[in-house]
């Protein structure tokens, strides 16, 4: 598993991806911090809540090539057929991402401690905030890998990515009006609610079990689809 | 070492390999001969558990694929016809990292790809960018990546393509010496490197084993007569006529008119019978000079396009 997550990781430092979408993830918080903290409210737990919706757009980008890439390459071959099993190579890959995702996260904690230079000490609540974002940046990333492995095509990953992290982050607005069992599921899928009882200072052990389970699932159908897949066909 | 039973692949409605078994022994190099889309690289895709099987099962050293994959993985190297490598790691990067994969201990691996990087000759290579190499190089740490770890088996898929003429005897070498410890399978569409490598072939078409066994019984068995090709300067009736009057001729007929009256005849035989001499005598006696005699060995080639065309016509 470390073998693939070492070299996942270099493949992301080693190409500018990692750091055109770091640069690219600080460089909105810092956006978004001046009208927000500097101008608004003095407090920080808003920007991350807008920093989740950003969230949608960078982490297909950054899981679009992490699977499919190895098919169109054919390395998915040397992967397969090396006594490395399967779960552990996605897991490896799934950490991979994460990594990058935790390094430009933890680069804007920055904010809040400048902030504590000038206003009150970090609150509880933006730690709550911070731990809730890693747990939400785990699941988008687990989606992002899930669709990775739908296709060979990196853009149509990205695509899939998403759509489908659009509409469970919309879920709790579409639900009402779609009704019915369909609108229920759509509750159980919706991430942002979740999401904002961190951001609100909740720090309840229900939301941060969905997010694990979430995150398991969804690398669970990973393996569930590369697998298939080998059954099915070529 | 590998035993193959009944072995069946459907992709959806088309059957890619048929039924098939044979088993490859210890320390033995078997080709897989067989025209595209025969089921070449499924078959071999199968065993190294790339690819699951419909019907059938495949046993690496007493190891079922389906039930220890593992174990069966931890004994075979594999080179697909595609080299799986990584464009953006450097040679070095690159079989350290499949090192990893194949869990070879840390203070093993640096004398383990020194000596496989000399032997499939990329140790001057060793800092390059995969993505920079050329074709030939590429298929290198491609062979070089199945080596790592020290597999009892070794699958290669076409490991010569894309190579030139000096490379892919470097590489045929290297097989055959590779041979000397490894059980091979090798597969390829290029017949006189079967036959210059292997000790046994599997000739498989449309999914089904056409012919198997060494390269010298394939061309007895199937050689059921000596043919041969002369070209004799005279009289085209009458040297027809001298020929098939000679004892053992089957058949003959003109197969070119190469100058104003020399003509070039096949002449069939029965196979246990040489008709050279007596074909010399005769044309002496007459006055009628032989020009050039050449006896047409049936090479693999033939004996390939032969248990083909059978094939088809079965069908």
């Amino acid at each position: 598993m470390w073998a693939v997550y070492r070299k996942e990781l270099n493949s992301y430092f080693h190409s500018p991806i990692a750091y055109v979408l770091i640069g690219f993830f600080v460089l909105l918080t810092a956006i978004f911090f001046y009208p927000y903290v500097m101008a608004l409210y003095g407090d920080f737990t808003p920007v991350l809540s807008t920093m989740g919706f950003i969230l949608l757009f960078i982490v297909p980008i950054l899981t679009m090539r992490i699977l499919a890439e190895d098919r169109k390459n054919g390395t998915e071959v040397l992967l397969l057929t090396s006594p490395t099993s399967l779960p552990k190579i996605i897991l490896g890959k799934f950490f991979a991402a994460y990594t990058v995702f935790f390094v430009m996260t933890a680069i804007t904690f920055v904010f809040p401690i400048i902030l504590s230079f000038y206003g009150g000490p970090i609150t509880p609540q933006v730690v709550g905030a911070y731990f809730g974002f890693l747990l939400l940046g785990a699941a988008f990333i687990a989606f992002g890998v899930f669709s990775s492995s739908l296709t060979e095509n990196q853009i149509i990953a990205a695509v899939i990515g998403f759509v489908g992290l659009l509409i469970m982050w919309l879920a709790d607005a579409l639900a009402p009006v779609v009704g019915g069992f369909l609108g229920k599921v759509l509750g159980w899928l919706s991430l942002l609610t979740r999401y904002n009882d961190f951001y609100n200072g909740i720090l309840g052990l229900g939301p941060v079990v969905y997010y694990l389970s979430f995150t398991g699932v969804f690398i669970f159908l990973t393996v569930r689809v590369i697998e298939r897949r080998r059954w099915s066909q070529g | 070492m590998i035993e193959i039973n009944k072995l069946t692949k459907r992709y959806g409605q088309i059957e890619a390999v048929k039924n098939i078994s044979f088993a490859v022994h210890e320390g033995e190099i078997l080709g897989f001969l067989g025209p595209n889309g025969a089921g070449k690289s499924t078959t071999m895709n199968i065993i190294t558990g790339y690819l699951p099987a419909t019907e059938g099962s495949v046993k690496v050293a007493g190891f079922d694929i389906l039930e220890e994959p593992e174990e069966v993985k931890k004994r075979i190297g594999f080179m697909p016809e595609q080299p799986p490598v990584f464009k953006d790691m450097t040679v070095w990067e690159y079989l350290r990292f499949v090192s990893d994969l194949k869990y070879v201990p840390k203070n093993k691996q640096k004398s383990q790809l020194d000596d496989i990087m000399e032997l499939c000759g990329i140790t001057d290579h060793r800092n390059r960018l995969i993505n920079n190499l050329s074709k030939g190089y590429k298929q290198r740490v491609g062979l070089a990546q199945s080596l790592i770890g020290n597999p009892q088996v070794l699958i290669l898929d076409e490991p010569t393509v894309g190579l030139d003429p000096r490379q892919i005897i470097e590489i045929r070498n290297l097989i055959k010496s590779l041979g000397k410890n490894h059980t091979i399978i090798l597969s390829s569409h290029i017949l006189p490197e079967v036959q210059a490598i292997c000790e046994r072939v599997v000739i498989i078409n449309k999914g089904e084993i056409a012919a198997i066994d060494t390269p010298e019984n394939l061309s007895k068995g199937l050689n059921r007569a000596a043919k041969l090709t002369a070209t004799i300067a005279g009289p085209q009736n009458q040297v027809s006529k001298l020929i098939n009057d000679i004892y053992g001729v089957k058949y003959s007929d003109v197969l070119s008119k190469p100058g104003k009256d020399t003509v070039t005849y096949v002449i069939e035989a029965d196979k246990d019978i040489d008709i050279r001499r007596p074909l010399f005598f005769a044309m002496a006696k007459a006055g009628y000079p032989i020009i050039e005699l050449k006896s047409m060995d049936m090479t693999l080639e033939d004996i390939f396009l032969k248990v083909i065309t059978v094939e088809e016509e079965v069908h």
